[in-house]
């Protein structure tokens, strides 16, 4: 195992080739301050403090159990779900606390969309499954409806596939069909932020490569947090990557830089695959 | 070796399909019962005609048909009393059906194969189904018409045949009049007094609502009047033709056309006759009234009965179960609280259904019941409208039976659905009641429908709570009708379980009923069953429409 992440690292300069996230000036969309979270006793993040740019793709990385993917769901309240999850500290979007007592938190998780590890779709048809973000705003105009799907189907490279099998149940689709399909369902409502949670880990190699270059393509538009276990997946598809351990955010850096010259000795265990 | 055989799991997987071919044999043996003795019974059976003499009595005829054998040892019929000759090994005995209730008070005797003379099956016999007294079995004599023979020898059997006929058809015009039109009326006239002695009880009673209620009833009286005439007409009609039979002792009996349901000669009937003759009967029993202490006709107020109750009771079972499921798993902090009231649930599902009778009329039909009478009915008093035994309190009584099934399959259904896909749908903005809506309870309904047919099964079948709150051996009137409101919820019902239990052990004359008992029940297999059918397939298509995710 150790061998193989080392091969990993050595590539992973040729990965980066002709990377350079600092390209431009970039303004804050999240802002994360001072974030503690207690899930009963056990608290699973530790001050967590840091930026993440508007659309580019930042990259949390780190070994299980880091507290990668809670992190990630503090960014829509989807831990709110947990009964015995207690939050301390901000999160702030455009500049407003996400936590504050009189966010709509539906209106909220419409601003900032999600797609998990495993892929979801309903047990709906295709085209349902993306509407399903519209017909919960009461939109049930045909047209806007109809409009909307296709875009978000083209957004997420599905289009060609599926126009004409727009009434078949969703959960006939592969995988790699369905996690892109998820990913429609979720641009649908054209959200702010996107959070992907380990999207590819479900899949073969060849969809994840298709799930890489929509990353790529929707960057465009969105502003996109990943967590992913594959490091050359990160160093792949982001801009910025920040490496978490144990509940704390570690490093935080441009992708290029964080691979290539950590500025953390746990860091570059991690990555060198010298890490534990 | 003995040891090799246990460890090689091979008596383990004998004793398993031991114990599933003994379910098998016991159900395909219950069935097998109920449809062998339901089945025959509306089959026409040869009627014999016996010279019979008894030891130092005078030779007799007997005519009937044969119901059962027994065969006895000589040792044991020697202990019952019979004299046994010393060559006689076994005393064989038959039951005839002989039926003549009226002239020798029984419908059926014991004979012995020993004292039997002759045996014979002439074809001049008939079989006379009468709407009392049974059934008469005999020769025909004459027709008559207004008291003079208008046949008599081998003429009588083609005339009684038209004229039967004439007089079934002037029955059904009667019973059409009294039923529907004048049964309008009456329900008509009923309201009115109601609508009267309500103005009475507000003293609004004036002139005018007074000139308002004479008009309509004049009307309704009127109205009356006409079917009166027409009533008496028809009457007379029907009582003008009788016809003269001949029973086994040679006496002979006057039998109005108009008390006969069907007359027929079994031992001259050709296969294809007796198979009309069986689809008849078996048509008659599944869309006619009962006759005769339910003994005879049929039974379609008890299968209407049983369907509507049933549906009654889903209608209100289904969302108040699913409701209270929705609240235990999803809402519900869970908790010592929540498991309590789940073991409450689940235990009661294990109370006796008797009790629920009692609770339902205690509570059902005398507290909620009188209460609205009180407050909704006050111009019906004494006569109680809901406070008395009805569809409404047993379907609501069978509902709060079959609650926990509904819950408990409700909730299991609301567990197995993935929380990925709640994510997935909260994600996308939707509040949790939106999440639950449009994807959870649509996901769910399967589990729903499956504790819905568990409902059915048990309240089709249930018999004991019944009897307390709204059961009737007889209802004169179906709980659903042309008259306004259609459903009434208050009026009593019959009902295919409690139908059993009457024809079989309260009857009069419960050897004839038997086979009817059997047919009954075997209606009633298939009622529940295609109750069951008509949920699973829509369950099946809510299943395929709802395919949960794969692991």
């Amino acid at each position: 195992m150790t061998q193989q992440i080392r091969s990993h690292s050595i590539d992973m300069s040729s990965v980066l080739r002709g990377k350079d996230a600092a390209q431009a000036p970039s303004e804050t969309c999240i802002k994360v301050e001072n974030l503690n979270l207690f899930y009963g006793e056990k608290q699973a993040l530790h001050g967590i403090n840091m930026e993440m740019q508007k659309k580019k793709v930042t990259a949390y990385i780190g070994p299980s159990g880091c507290g990668k993917s809670t992190l990630l769901r503090c960014i829509n309240r989807m831990n709110d779900l947990v009964d015995s999850a207690k939050i301390e500290g901000k999160i702030l979007l455009d500049g407003e606390n996400i936590y504050d007592k009189s966010v709509n938190v539906a209106a909220l998780r419409r601003r900032v969309g999600m797609v998990f590890q495993k892929p979801n779709p309903f047990p709906k048809s295709i085209f349902e499954n993306v509407a399903y973000g519209l017909r919960i705003q009461g939109v049930n105009d045909k047209h806007i409806l109809e409009e909307t799907v296709e875009n978000a189907l083209r957004g997420a490279a599905l289009w060609d596939e599926m126009k004409d099998r727009l009434n078949d149940n969703a959960l006939g689709m592969s995988g790699g069909q369905q996690q892109r399909l998820v990913i429609a369902r979720a641009i649908a409502i054209e959200p702010e932020v996107l959070l992907l949670d380990e999207p590819a880990s479900a899949l073969d190699p060849i969809s994840t490569l298709k799930i890489e270059e929509l990353i790529n393509e929707l960057k465009e538009k969105y502003t996109i947090v990943i967590v992913t276990h594959n490091m050359q997946q990160a160093a792949r598809v982001s801009d910025y990557t920040a490496f978490m351990y144990m509940g704390e955010l570690i490093e935080i850096g441009t992708t290029s830089e964080l691979f290539t010259n950590p500025s953390k000795k746990q860091t570059e265990d991690y990555i060198t695959g010298r890490y534990g | 070796m003995i040891r090799l055989w246990f460890k090689s799991g091979a008596p383990w997987i004998w004793l398993n399909a031991a114990a599933v071919s003994l379910s098998l044999i016991m159900v395909v043996g219950v069935l097998g019962l109920v449809i062998g003795r339901g089945v025959g019974h509306f089959w026409p059976h040869q009627v014999s005609q016996f010279s019979y003499q008894e030891l130092n009595k005078q030779p007799q005829i007997i005519i009937g048909e044969k119901v059962d054998t027994s065969i006895t040892p000589a040792a044991m019929a020697k202990t019952t009393g019979h004299i046994m000759a010393d060559n006689e090994d076994t005393l064989v005995q038959y039951l005839i059906k002989t039926g003549n209730r009226d002239v020798t008070g029984t419908d059926f005797r014991w004979i012995q194969e020993r004292n039997i003379k002759a045996h014979s099956e002439p074809e001049d016999l008939i079989v006379i189904e009468r709407r009392e007294w049974g059934n008469f079995y005999g020769q025909l004599v004459e027709v008559k018409e207004n008291g003079a023979t208008i046949a008599s020898g081998e003429q009588a059997w083609p005339v009684l045949q038209t004229k039967i006929d004439e007089t079934l058809a002037i029955f059904k015009e009667i019973t059409q009049i009294e039923k529907k039109e004048v049964g309008a009326i009456n329900y008509g006239l009923e309201r009115l007094r109601l609508k009267q002695r309500k103005l009475e009880l507000k003293n609004a009673f004036d002139d005018l609502a007074k000139q308002d209620i004479a008009t309509e009833k004049a009307a309704f009286d009127a109205e009356y009047k006409q079917y009166q005439v027409k009533l008496t007409e028809l009457y007379q009609k029907l009582r003008s033709d009788s016809l003269v039979a001949k029973t086994e002792s040679g006496s002979e009996l006057v039998i109005p056309l108009s008390k006969v349901v069907r007359v027929f000669q079994p031992n001259t009937m050709s296969l294809l006759d007796k198979i009309l003759h069986y689809a008849n009967k078996v048509v008659e029993f599944l869309t006619d009234d009962p006759r005769e202490a339910n003994t005879e006709g049929g039974i379609f107020p008890a299968i209407f009965g049983t369907v509507m109750m049933v549906m009654m009771m889903s209608v209100i079972v289904t969302p108040f179960g699913v409701i209270a499921a929705v609240y235990l798993r999803e809402y519900a902090k869970q908790g010592f609280i929540t498991r309590l009231i789940r073991i409450a649930v689940n235990n009661l599902a294990g109370v006796p259904s008797v009790v629920y009778g009692v609770f339902g009329l205690g509570f059902f039909v005398y507290i909620l019941g009188g209460n609205i009478d009180q407050l909704f009915f006050p111009e019906s008093s004494p006569a109680p409208v809901f406070g008395t035994p009805g569809l409404l309190w047993a379907s609501i009584t069978l509902a709060l039976l079959t609650l926990p099934v509904v819950i408990v399959s409700t909730e299991e259904g609301l567990a197995r659905i993935p929380s990925s896909i709640r994510e997935g749908s909260l994600a996308l903005g939707a509040t949790k009641l939106e999440t639950l809506w449009l994807t959870v309870l649509p996901m769910a309904s399967p589990a729903m429908m499956t504790g819905l047919i568990l409902a059915v099964a048990r309240a089709a079948g249930e018999v004991a709570p019944l009897m307390l709150v709204g059961v009737v051996k007889l209802a004169p009137t179906l709980p659903l009708d042309g008259n306004f409101p259609f459903l009434h919820l208050d009026r009593k019902f019959m009902h295919l379980g409690f139908h059993i239990y009457d024809v079989g052990f309260q009857s009069p004359n419960v050897e004839a009923a038997r086979p009817l008992v059997y047919a009954t029940a075997l209606l009633l297999v298939l009622v529940i069953i295609g109750l069951n059918l008509a949920a699973i397939v829509i369950r099946n298509n809510l299943r395929e429409k709802y395919r949960a995710l794969e692991g």
